[in-house]
């Protein structure tokens, strides 16, 4: 029988933030299979959100994740509003795409740095990071809190958007446009990173259908969907926009997705910005006194996808059922194509590549031999392979001074 | 001078555990690596072994599978050790103390030096947290 090595990558690595095992399989440098195992960051939540009222599950459902800590509410507002009927006043539809579009620009670029980092290229890291926090000091602004805004109660918004804060608002965007065009220019022109993102993990559209990836990862295979048009919520159908799909399914399309998805959220906050200015300010949130029997869904499109919530109420003032899905969860399925066939250094990067957040999906990866079962590589070996790599294609392309 | 304060006098060298956390605790802990905050001016450096570190940063709650690792990374470290307990999870569970996987807060499985209370804490508070204790020290 051929010996193979099995590399696990995890749970507690440099890669990620969050806690999960990978297991690579490897035939030489080739990594032939991948299994993950997850659980180290379960919390229960759905369990927890039964004892809760509906008010309080806001505020749990927004620490599922902390990078969607708005499309977890947004998602279960929706629900709830399905099962009680209610309609939002417009200034709180505007008030709420504003905050998700934020979210969106933030996640995106802290991706971006993410996978710079993975490359071996700090610079974008830092660059990535440096320019998402005006969009937290933005988010202090709005609703007092870097991150987990609390903003979400069913009917409505709980805080308003002052008159003040508006060109405020405009104007830190406009300090981020061209910020992230130069960053966008400075990955999308260089050719290191042509080298190593383009053609690496790819998912065809067959792919994406048949492990009904979502989100930016669909996207960047020529699947066509959005949550925020084909089931049109808050103000999405009150502004224009459009959604952005590329072919490829590589990391690289991966990327470009990415990159034009801040562009099109910061328009979008714009144009909402301007019908806030031009109403004047009113009721952001109806009363909902009774929540009925019954049981609703509400989706909603998270930065990194749809996330999904189903709720069963009997007319008390809890959840009886409270179903979760976040988009990770069958983004994270997609690995089984996009890693098999790739060498171990690429593998990290299409495993970046979907931006996976394991909070939402509740998962690390080390390499052992099989043989011996003797870590061979963990998290940060592969990171440093994976860094390697970029110095070397650099070396050959630009020569040995760089 | 004791061994502890000698221990802790040059650059400290960081080790992030996430726990069963929900990331926003671990995202500012990686953002005070960046330009706004950037402890490296102050010889602070995020490192991705334990056996390498002077500070082990635990975020988030701990559930049942990962207490065990937790453990495991305490051993694994060199001693003398700051633990330092962040966000309001890592202190006392948080809005997941309920939870049916919740094996209780980070002080009754290790001992804690510092607790930094926020949901999430700033990077400001997390700096803070951490200088307090070496000026005490
Ligand atoms: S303390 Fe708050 S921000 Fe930190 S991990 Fe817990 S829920 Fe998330």
């Amino acid at each position: 029988m051929k010996q193979k090595t099995i590399i696990p990558v995890g749970p507690y690595h440099p890669l990620q933030e969050e806690p999960e095992l990978f297991k690579l399989f490897c035939d030489g440098e080739i990594v032939t299979d991948i299994e993950w195992e997850t659980g180290y960051n379960h919390r229960g939540i759905e369990k927890i959100n039964e004892s809760k009222t509906f008010e309080q599950v806001f505020f749990v459902v927004e620490r599922i994740c902390g990078i969607c800590s708005t499309s977890h509410p947004f998602a279960f507002a929706n629900a709830m509003e399905e099962i009680a009927q209610v309609k939002v006043p417009d200034r709180a539809k505007y008030i709420r795409t504003i905050i998700a579009e934020l979210e969106r620009i933030h996640s995106h670029l802290l991706w971006v740095g993410l996978a710079g980092h993975f490359i071996g290229y700090n610079t974008v890291f830092m660059w990535a990071w440096k320019y998402r926090e005006p969009i937290l000091d933005l988010f202090e602004i709005i609703t007092g809190n870097r991150n987990s805004y609390a903003m979400f109660k069913i009917g409505g918004v709980r805080r308003d958007i002052d008159e003040k804060d508006y060109s405020k608002i405009l104007k830190i965007l406009d300090g981020v446009k061209p910020k992230a065009e130069m960053l966008m220019k400075a990955v999308i022109d260089d050719p290191v990173i042509h080298m190593r993102t383009k053609g690496i993990g790819i998912l065809t559209k067959q792919d994406i259908l048949d492990y009904c990836a979502v989100g930016p990862t669909a996207r960047a295979s020529g699947v066509d969907v959005d949550i925020r048009r084909d089931d049109p919520y808050a103000a999405y159908p009150l502004v224009n926009w459009k959604v952005i799909v590329t072919q490829e399914g590589d990391v690289f399309a991966k990327a470009v997705v990415r990159f034009l998805e801040i562009f099109e959220s910061i328009s979008i906050i714009e144009q909402c910005v301007e019908k806030l200015r031009k109403d004047p300010p009113g009721q952001i949130d109806v009363k909902v006194k009774n929540i009925p029997e019954g049981n609703g869904a509400g989706r909603a499109e998270a930065p990194r996808g749809e996330v999904f919530h189903y709720v069963i109420t009997d007319g008390s003032n809890s959840p009886v059922r409270h179903k979760i899905r976040a988009p990770s969860y069958v983004n994270v399925a997609t690995f089984k194509k996009s890693c098999v066939g790739q060498t171990i250094s690429d593998a990290t990067l299409a495993l970046a590549a979907v931006d996976p957040c394991y909070c939402c999906t509740e998962r690390m990866a080390h390499v052992y031999d099989s043989r011996t079962r003797q870590r061979v590589l963990d998290g940060r070996g592969l990171i440093q392979l994976s860094q390697q790599r970029t110095q070397t294609l650099k070396k050959n392309l630009f020569g040995k001074n760089t | 001078m004791g061994i502890k304060s000698y221990c802790f006098k040059k650059s400290l060298w960081l080790y992030h555990f996430a726990g069963a956390s929900c990331n926003n605790c671990d995202i500012e802990v990686l953002d005070c690596l960046t330009p706004r905050y950037d402890v490296e001016r102050f010889g602070m450096l995020l490192i991705g072994s334990v056996r390498h570190a002077d500070v082990l940063l635990v975020a988030g709650s701990i559930n049942k599978k990962c207490k065990s690792r937790l453990l495991e990374v305490y051993h694994q470290a060199p001693k003398p050790l700051v633990v330092v307990a962040i966000g309001a999870c890592g202190i006392t569970g948080g809005v997941f103390a309920e939870g049916n996987t919740f094996a209780g807060p980070v002080d009754k499985i290790i001992p804690v030096d510092v607790y930094i209370p926020g949901c999430p804490p700033k990077p400001e508070a997390i700096l803070a947290g951490i200088v307090n204790f070496l000026n005490k020290s």
